[in-house]
């Protein structure tokens, strides 16, 4: 009895010293990073030259990589996700930057206030947010936002869902709308890191409110723009609920609205066609490694050896 | 001479003032119309959806309480996917915060083997959106027969690169010196963690609580395609569905309406009480270079 309880009492202790303990820390990441990273990729690889049908695979080689190099829908998908991510890049990173400026100037009052309520969209569920573009967005005269363009501008009706642009424009507001609010509030903590004596130094030295912009606040926020940066990126490439909502789950007049994982969903889930979405799949992986490490490469996060 | 430069400095801050406020109002305003649509919307008669999409005209002749009537005494599963919403929420979001905090003290306070290449690891999953991984994962979980549960839902989120990431920024700040002192008290490393570091993450937790809450709640396409009980389904799943009956029922175009503005009502309810908690949350250290 008290031999059994040394052991285990030995065991206990092996478990718990400062040398086996690290390990099983880290050990509920290691097993989700091998069972729901590193071997589905490895499956997708795997499905990727097979043809599977019914639970019957077979081996076809590169077939689907051609099928996918023939597919005409395919490049559109990558060019609207690319597109949507530049353009919402282009929006959401200067112009929060801007209202986080503005909100955190001594002359504001109630920024608390302001700041709250533009937070609200992003507590709005992406499905009932999409539901509410897609009917705001109608295609018919009494819609919110055509009857705006047709009163303000005295545009004719638009086609927001079977035309290109006014489709991105759609999809883009929709974003914009839910995530401005996150990015001011990830600027303003950004700019409360930045030494208040930086500024008076630029006020000593004559600079106007557009220099102390450039020169102080824009190089001091950088490590926050990385961030936002990052996110957009992440956001934008893997954008699909979003554009699922608007077009109803149907797929879109010419392909307007359809975006990398919405053909992934589309072939690999509604068609069932796995092979061809797992080809798919792997090339959106390539493309979000590729801009990614264009990304990190270009903000100097790595490469410089001096990484944290 | 120095009073007249001061008064005219004091006029042109003041009309600055007047300026930032008339802009933050109206970009607040606009902010606010599509929740106005929506609510607007859920007092009209469904039956002209469709063809009227949402607008922010009050016409009271087609206006009633009849879409709430109905959601709250009508026969259908809104309540159900609601509580399972719930209880999918809290359950996650509570195993999340714990595992993730688990795994960022161990890279945060030793140094083994394999670490650096673990970490690394780490900020790699970050980048790659989960959407990628979404259907050899489906058809793991098919493999696993992991679908149509909870359970299977959940388990991919639980060690959370992202949560993980932040814990270990947070963790920084916290001097290995405590760790030391648990030691040279008798603790071991578990009630080191337990009863030391983690009270200490309290901000930390709070902050993620509600990025994870968020999440969970509004999270649709994996949950989409591992349940397919529709009795099972969460809100955001359901309120599709309903969406999908295209004018064949206009009864579930009142639940659509109605139950849209409850699933968002009580968040922003929540967020109005909790404001200051959750945006000074979010913005305690979680960017540092």
């Amino acid at each position: 009895m008290s031999m059994k309880r040394k052991t285990l009492k030995k065991r206990w202790e092996t478990f718990s010293s400062a040398k086996v303990a690290p390990y099983v820390f880290v050990l509920p990441f290691l097993l989700t990073f091998v069972i729901f990273f590193i071997y589905p990729i490895i499956s997708s690889v795997m499905t990727s030259f097979q043809n599977v049908q019914l639970g019957a695979s077979k081996w076809v080689g590169l077939a689907n990589y051609k099928r996918l190099a023939a597919s005409s829908e395919f490049p559109t998908a990558i060019r609207n996700s690319l597109l949507y991510t530049v353009i919402t890049i282009a929006l959401m990173i200067p112009f929060p930057l801007l209202f986080a400026v503005m909100l955190n100037s001594k002359s504001m009052r109630g920024g608390t206030f302001f700041r709250a309520v533009l937070f609200m969209p992003i507590l709005c569920s992406v499905v009932v947010a999409g539901m509410t573009f897609r009917f705001m967005f109608n295609e018919t005269d009494s819609a919110l936002v055509n009857e705006f363009f047709m009163k303000v501008f005295g545009t004719r009706r638009i086609m927001w869902k079977s035309r290109q642009w006014p489709a991105m424009a759609m999809m883009v507001s929709l974003c914009c709308w839910r995530w401005t609010g996150m990015n001011i509030v990830y600027f303003m903590s950004g700019l409360r890191s930045v030494p208040v004596e930086l500024y008076e130094a630029a006020d000593i030295d004559g600079a106007s409110a557009a220099q102390r912009f450039w020169n102080v606040t824009v190089p001091s926020v950088k490590p926050t723009t990385i961030y936002v940066l990052t996110i957009s990126i992440y956001g934008g490439l893997s954008m699909y609920t979003e554009s699922r909502m608007l077009w109803d789950a149907k797929s879109s007049p010419m392909n307007v609205g359809l975006t990398i994982v919405g053909f992934v969903y589309q072939k690999g889930i509604s068609q069932a066609d796995y092979g061809f979405a797992s080809c798919a799949g792997l090339c959106l992986l390539l493309v979000t490694l590729v801009v990614n490490f264009i990304q990190l490469r270009g903000t100097g996060a790595i490469g410089k050896g001096g990484a944290k | 001479m120095i009073s007249s430069y001061t008064k005219k400095h004091v006029g042109q801050k003041k009309t600055y003032t007047i300026l930032l406020l008339v802009f933050f109002a109206m970009f607040c305003v606009v902010v606010l119309v599509p929740f106005a649509t929506i609510l607007l919307t859920s007092f009209k008669q469904t039956n002209r959806l469709l063809t009227d999409g949402f607008n922010l005209k009050v016409e009271k002749n087609i206006m009633s309480w009849d879409s709430y009537v109905y959601l709250f005494t009508g026969k259908h599963s809104f309540f159900l996917w609601y509580r399972n919403s719930v209880y999918l929420t809290v359950v996650q979001t509570l195993l999340t915060l714990f595992i993730s905090a688990w795994v960022s003290f161990g890279f945060s306070f030793y140094r083994f083997k394999g670490k650096d290449i673990l970490y690394a690891c780490v900020l790699i999953v970050m980048m790659i959106p989960f959407e990628i991984m979404m259907l050899p994962l489906f058809m793991e979980a098919i493999n696993l027969k992991m679908t149509n549960s909870y359970f299977g839902i959940m388990i991919p989120y639980l060690a959370n690169a992202t949560v993980i990431f932040f814990f270990c920024q947070y963790l920084q700040g916290i001097p290995v010196e405590l760790v030391e002192a648990g030691r040279i008290d008798g603790c071991n490393e578990y009630s080191i963690f337990l009863c030391l570091v983690f009270p200490l993450m309290k901000p930390a937790l709070a902050a993620m609580s509600i990025l994870v809450g968020v999440n969970t709640w509004n999270n649709y396409l994996w949950p989409l395609l591992v349940l397919g009980d529709s009795h099972k389904f969460t809100l955001p799943i359901g309120l599709s569905s309903l969406i999908a009956m295209q004018g064949s029922n206009l009864n579930s175009y009142k639940i659509l309406m109605a139950g849209s503005v409850m699933t968002v009502l009580p968040i922003l309810l929540l967020f109005c009480f909790a404001q200051k908690y959750f945006i000074e949350g979010l913005s305690t250290g979680s960017v540092k270079g």
